[in-house]
């Protein structure tokens, strides 16, 4: 047996912290996802000088440094009289963050279906909404989805740094223990390790799947 | 009936259709012919307004195809249009490419459009690749599908935009045959063809095109054997 100071209490301690991980990644993907769908469709469909603006401040967010976004956000929403938890702030942060990358998936993923397909089916009679949801959403899911699943678990990851304005997420609750338990910290951070493995994995493993399928259809 | 009148079509600067007029009566089968970038595929886009116009006019059984009040969608179930680039659907089987409009355009249940589906594909003679997806499909088989898929919305009126043009040479007979068909069950078609042979033998009328221009039109007989046109002449000379 593996001698260890750490407790089923510890261990349930990380489990919680993994628990916000999780909530805070499934409402910035969620978000994120609906609003980089939005500006992604936009970027991809209105005329460029239009959405210009747009695509500078998502650039912002794409550019700057997470961990400089959060603490600047966490600084300047109280400044504007908005009190939000460091977990809402977490999750506004993100959401953005991961719709700024989200808009440039979803833009590439429409504008790889050749407009002859498009054209093709307006000809038939089909609106340009019908053409949006029958023809481009399906083909362009195909080219889309492996670049999200990366998204997805990129954003996984990155919620190690809201740890930073205080939430006890599944790294600082690592990090809390290893305080505590000095001359353990390697161990703590493999468990810790493991259970984001196991957060991932799923996810990763689910893509190649639908991959596979739609290959097998091709 | 279609009715083009002094039809002006440009992309920036460059003048793709040059005031041209023609009118296809019901029943009638015309082909334009003429080299490439005479305008001629644009004009089928004009049709069923897929393309703006700059001036002229373009109407379709008296609807005025460029009109703002044009309900689009609902004037193109009447004119099926198939390209150059068989454009399947790649995402759908060969079924659903051609059950998808009449479902969700002509809003029929699932089984009244497979029923009609399942006979344009026969009629094709594609009933036995209903559960294919198109990329099993030969170019040719695409291509009759996508002659299905129009067909399926029970267009008063077919285009067909060099239909053939992208197709191996074994292949293209197949299609021909599919369009000989059609032509003699008395679809009013505009096709665009360097098919020669075929555009004299199915054809009511063949129409020249140069530079955005109809430079002659007439008699399959007065355009291939008496072109008046030295213009049409030498066209003929060059691919025949």
């Amino acid at each position: 047996m593996i001698d260890t100071a750490l407790s089923a209490n510890d261990i349930w301690f990380l489990v919680q912290g993994a628990g916000w991980t999780l909530l805070i990644t499934a409402i910035a993907i969620v978000a994120g996802t609906l609003l980089g769908i939005l500006f992604g469709v936009a970027r991809a469909t209105l005329p460029g000088w239009s959405t210009l603006p747009l695509g500078f401040l998502l650039d912002i967010f794409r550019s700057v440094p997470l961990l400089i976004q959060l603490v600047l956000a966490n600084s300047f929403i109280p400044i504007l009289g908005i009190r939000a938890t460091p977990f809402a702030v977490s999750c506004l942060v993100l959401a953005l963050y991961t719709s700024a990358y989200c808009a440039e998936i979803v833009r590439g993923g429409v504008l790889s279906v050749p407009l002859t397909t498009r054209r093709a089916a307006r000809s038939l009679g089909l609106t340009w909404w019908q053409d949006m949801k029958e023809i481009v959403y399906p083909m362009a899911l195909r080219v889309m989805l492996p670049s999200w699943i990366g998204l997805t678990l990129g954003v996984m990851k990155d919620t190690a740094l809201v740890g930073w304005i205080g939430v006890i997420e599944l790294l600082k609750s690592s990090q809390i223990l290893i305080t505590r338990m000095a001359n353990e910290p390697l161990f703590i951070l493999c468990i810790a390790g493991l259970i984001y493995f196991l957060i991932s994995f799923p996810i990763s493993r689910l893509g190649a799947r639908l991959e596979q399928r739609w290959r097998d259809n091709d | 009936m279609i009715e083009i009148e002094r039809v002006k079509k440009s992309f920036g600067s460059l003048t793709v259709l040059d005031e041209v007029s023609l009118s296809v009566n019901t029943g009638e089968v015309v082909s334009i012919i003429g080299g490439s970038g005479s305008g001629k595929s644009t004009l089928l886009m004009c049709i069923n307004g897929l393309e703006p116009i700059q001036g002229g006019r373009i109407a379709v059984d008296g609807i005025e195809v460029h009109a703002a009040g044009t309900d689009l969608n609902k004037l193109r179930r009447n004119i099926g249009i198939v390209f150059q680039q068989w454009n399947a659907f790649p995402h759908l089987t060969v079924l659903e490419n051609v059950t998808l409009a009449p479902r969700k355009v002509l809003k029929m249940s699932r089984a009244e459009a497979e029923a009609i589906a399942v006979q344009q594909l026969e009629h094709v003679g594609l009933g036995d690749k209903l559960k294919a997806f198109p990329g099993k499909l030969s170019g040719g088989q695409q291509q009759r599908m996508a002659i299905a898929r129009a067909l399926a919305m029970s267009p008063k009126y077919m285009l067909f935009d060099e239909v053939t043009s992208a197709l191996d040479p074994q292949l293209v007979g197949e299609v021909l045959d599919t369009m000989r068909l059609l032509a003699g069950e008395g679809m009013t078609m505009i096709l665009v063809t360097h098919e020669m042979g075929f555009a004299r033998e199915v054809s009511d009328r063949v129409a020249f095109f140069k530079s955005g221009k109809i430079h002659e039109i007439g008699s399959p007989q007065q355009i291939f054997e008496s072109p008046q046109m030295p213009e049409t002449r030498a066209f003929l000379n060059s691919v025949l």
